[in-house]
């Protein structure tokens, strides 16, 4: 049977490109008019559909499940980056399938938001699910990271395969209690790497304070990250350890290694593809940030780095992950509603780390709340300017001769984007 | 003048005013450390010694306490603390009928008042310091806010809470709202000020963006605890601009 909803789908999605519109428009076509449509594809798929959700790292975790099981050989169906809500998966189907509706592929890797995920699993039940993290993120939209935590056991409960937990996050962790069917499968850190960690739970625990009473032994880890070198890092699976050459910076990005890794390797297990160590391994070096995660690009000769932050952990990692000497730096914090409305976690970031070059750049809708910021912790502020473009232009005139280095929240990190590409070349993703 | 570069005001100390923040482990949820962190440098600005010190369950409680700051916290938060809460309770309101200044947020703003009663009917008793009683809601209000007060001008903050608050006579509202929602979906109040308690939904955090409220709780500590009070001359300049541009932004 044809289904007209394939070719008018394709259609709208040609017309909408042509306009240079957004990616989800056809996919809300293609569901208004077909709501079985991505139900039917996705169920076809020999080894089903993994789910990939959580607050934070969900894009580039789920590129490097995908680049790890194509280093398997398999055929990956994906949605790329932009569109992580139901239609735009629908979007991303609609590119893929032929005129009748079939795609060619052996496993969809689906990233999802965490609220989107929940009406997914609802029609499309995934075979396996890897839960990242509940960060104090979006508290706009969910109010509570509780009610976060609540979705993320959604999908672990719709799982019929495998669930891959996150050992080291208390919400994520806990999952596992509420599940009865399904293999639960974690990925861990080393203690030694906890510090750098701070979860939302103990931001403001004294130091040294001990550990609330009564949690549980820690379960065992599929994949541990051990240690993190600068252009490298330790993984222990299999009882053996093994050290990889790693292109992802920042110790977040590591961690989530361990974590593509403990899925890819239950689909490989799960009866898809004989898991060849050397080949995982080899494919997980060359893995690169996703767009605008840790994105290094080239600027008049100078390495410039887009780090993405979205929350206070996010933002404390990516101030730990990436040392300040030696770098011009920019702050680009908008309050859109992508980025989250709420600045209130701007104060759960310390930016002492800043002080010995101060920040030269402050921009976006919320400049001056994050100048506000600096000023309390004694961080010497260059200039602030609302207006991204300019910011920008400044920014690159002023630290000509240096390395740059830009923390930005989400819709500033595309508007930067969209500056840098007239000036230089930055990574597509369709 | 860079207004990073802001240091305390030259010659010795005025002396040293003690804030305490009340259960940061728990109840710190929305940049409530930005609270703290706002008294403890603008207590140095003025030319006064600043001392922070945390109370968390099970700690002993403080003496020679100038100023309680205390935050909001997720539903499960509040339980953690609510029997500690409890057993503090005479302590904290000696503190507040003899005039210590007090700021409560969110959570704690609730469990200052008499009582919270959930959605499901249970009654979570509060301290009794604050006239006032919430009830829990299945809806969230959440957003910009902008209350309009006599004491300390236009207030700006982020409001996120489903219960919903109303105010007894024996406190006065805060201010009314200019934007966004409040206290309750009904009366147009934010918050509650009682003595020289400060209570409030708003979030943001407050002080930052707020200063003649922090400058309201450390002036009062200094007059409780000195006689008199000598302000310093902190640059608000960031502050005046992030008032405007927070006051621009949608809902």
């Amino acid at each position: 049977m044809v289904f007209f909803s394939v070719p008018l789908g394709k259609l709208v999605r040609r017309v909408s490109r042509l306009r240079g519109g957004g990616s989800a428009l056809p996919g809300l076509v293609v569901e208004k008019i077909d709501p079985g449509f991505m139900r039917r594809t996705l169920t076809t798929l020999p080894h089903g559909v993994a789910v990939v959700s959580g607050t934070n790292g969900k894009t580039t975790t789920t590129k490097m499940v995908v680049e790890l099981l194509e280093s398997q050989g398999l055929k990956v169906f994906t949605n790329r980056t932009g569109s992580n809500f139901t239609r735009g998966v629908a979007a991303a189907l609609l590119g893929e399938v032929d005129w009748r509706g079939r795609l060619d592929a052996d496993i969809a890797v689906l990233e999802l938001d965490e609220a989107h995920a929940v009406h997914f699993v609802n029609s499309v039940p995934p075979r396996y699910c890897l839960l990242l993290n509940v960060l104090r993120d979006q508290l706009d939209r969910f109010g509570e990271i509780d009610k976060t935590a609540q979705l993320l056991q959604h999908i672990a409960a719709k799982t019929t395969g495998t669930v891959v937990l996150n050992r080291e996050d208390p919400r994520v962790a806990r999952i596992a209690d509420t599940l009865t069917g399904q293999e639960v499968k974690y990925f861990g850190l080393d203690d030694s790497l906890l510090g750098t960690f701070p979860n939302d739970d103990d931001m403001r625990a004294a130091p040294g304070s001990p550990a609330p009473a009564g949690l549980p032994e820690k379960p065992a880890a599929d994949v541990v990250l051990r240690k993190v070198g600068a252009d490298s890092a330790e993984f222990e699976y299999d009882g053996g350890t093994v050290t990889t050459a790693m292109k992802l910076r920042g110790v977040y990005n590591i961690f989530n290694a361990a974590a593509a890794m403990t899925l890819a390797r239950s689909i490989c297990g799960g009866g898809a593809a004989a898991a060849d160590h050397a080949t995982l391994l080899e494919a997980l070096s060359r893995v690169a940030p996703a767009f605008g995660r840790g994105e290094s690009l080239t600027v008049d000769g100078q390495p410039l780095d887009l780090v993405l932050v979205k929350n206070p952990s996010g933002f404390r990692l990516g101030l730990k992950s990436f040392p300040a000497e030696g770098y011009a730096t920019m702050i680009a914090i908008n309050d859109n509603y992508a980025d989250g409305r709420d600045m209130s976690w701007l104060w759960d970031v310390e930016f002492d780390s800043l002080r010995g070059g101060g920040v030269d750049v402050l921009t976006g809708s919320r400049a001056y709340d994050m100048a506000l910021r600096l000023q309390y912790d004694d961080v010497r502020v260059g200039a602030v300017q609302t207006d991204i473009s300019a910011a920008l232009a400044a920014f690159i005139r002023e630290g000509r001769d240096r390395p740059k280095r830009i923390f930005c929240t989400y819709t500033a990190m595309l508007a930067i984007r969209r500056e840098l590409a007239k000036i230089t070349t930055v990574e597509v993703v369709s | 003048m860079n207004p990073a570069e802001a240091t305390a005001a030259d010659g010795p100390s005025k002396g040293t005013i003690r804030v305490v923040q009340l259960y940061p482990r728990d109840m710190n949820i929305y940049g409530d450390w930005g609270n703290a962190l706002v008294l403890k440098r603008r207590i140095d600005w003025h030319g006064y010694t600043p001392e922070l010190l945390e109370y968390n369950v099970g700690d002993p409680f403080p003496e020679d306490v100038d100023i309680i700051v205390g935050g909001g916290g997720q539903d499960s938060g509040q339980l953690v603390i609510q029997d500690d809460l409890q057993a503090r309770a005479g302590q904290l309101k000696e503190l507040a009928e003899d005039g210590a200044p007090m700021l409560v947020i969110c959570g704690l703003y609730q469990l200052f008042g008499r009582y919270f009663k959930t959605r499901t009917g249970a009654v979570i008793p509060g301290i009794g310091i604050l006239d006032v009683e919430t009830h829990g809601t299945d809806e969230r209000l959440i957003g910009n806010v902008k209350v309009s007060t006599t004491e300390f001008g236009e207030v700006l903050g982020y409001e996120n809470h489903s219960g919903q608050t109303t105010l007894g006579s024996g406190v006065q509202p805060l201010g009314t709202v200019a934007k966004g929602t409040g206290n309750n979906s009904n009366d147009g109040h934010e918050g509650a000020r009682y003595r020289n308690i400060v209570a409030s939904y708003l979030h943001g955090s407050l002080l930052p963006k707020n200063p003649a409220i922090a400058d309201f709780l450390i002036r009062t500590a200094a007059e409780r605890k000195f006689g008199s009070f000598s302000p310093g001359n902190p640059d608000d300049t960031y502050a005046v601009l992030a008032r405007e541009h927070a006051a621009r932004r949608p809902r």
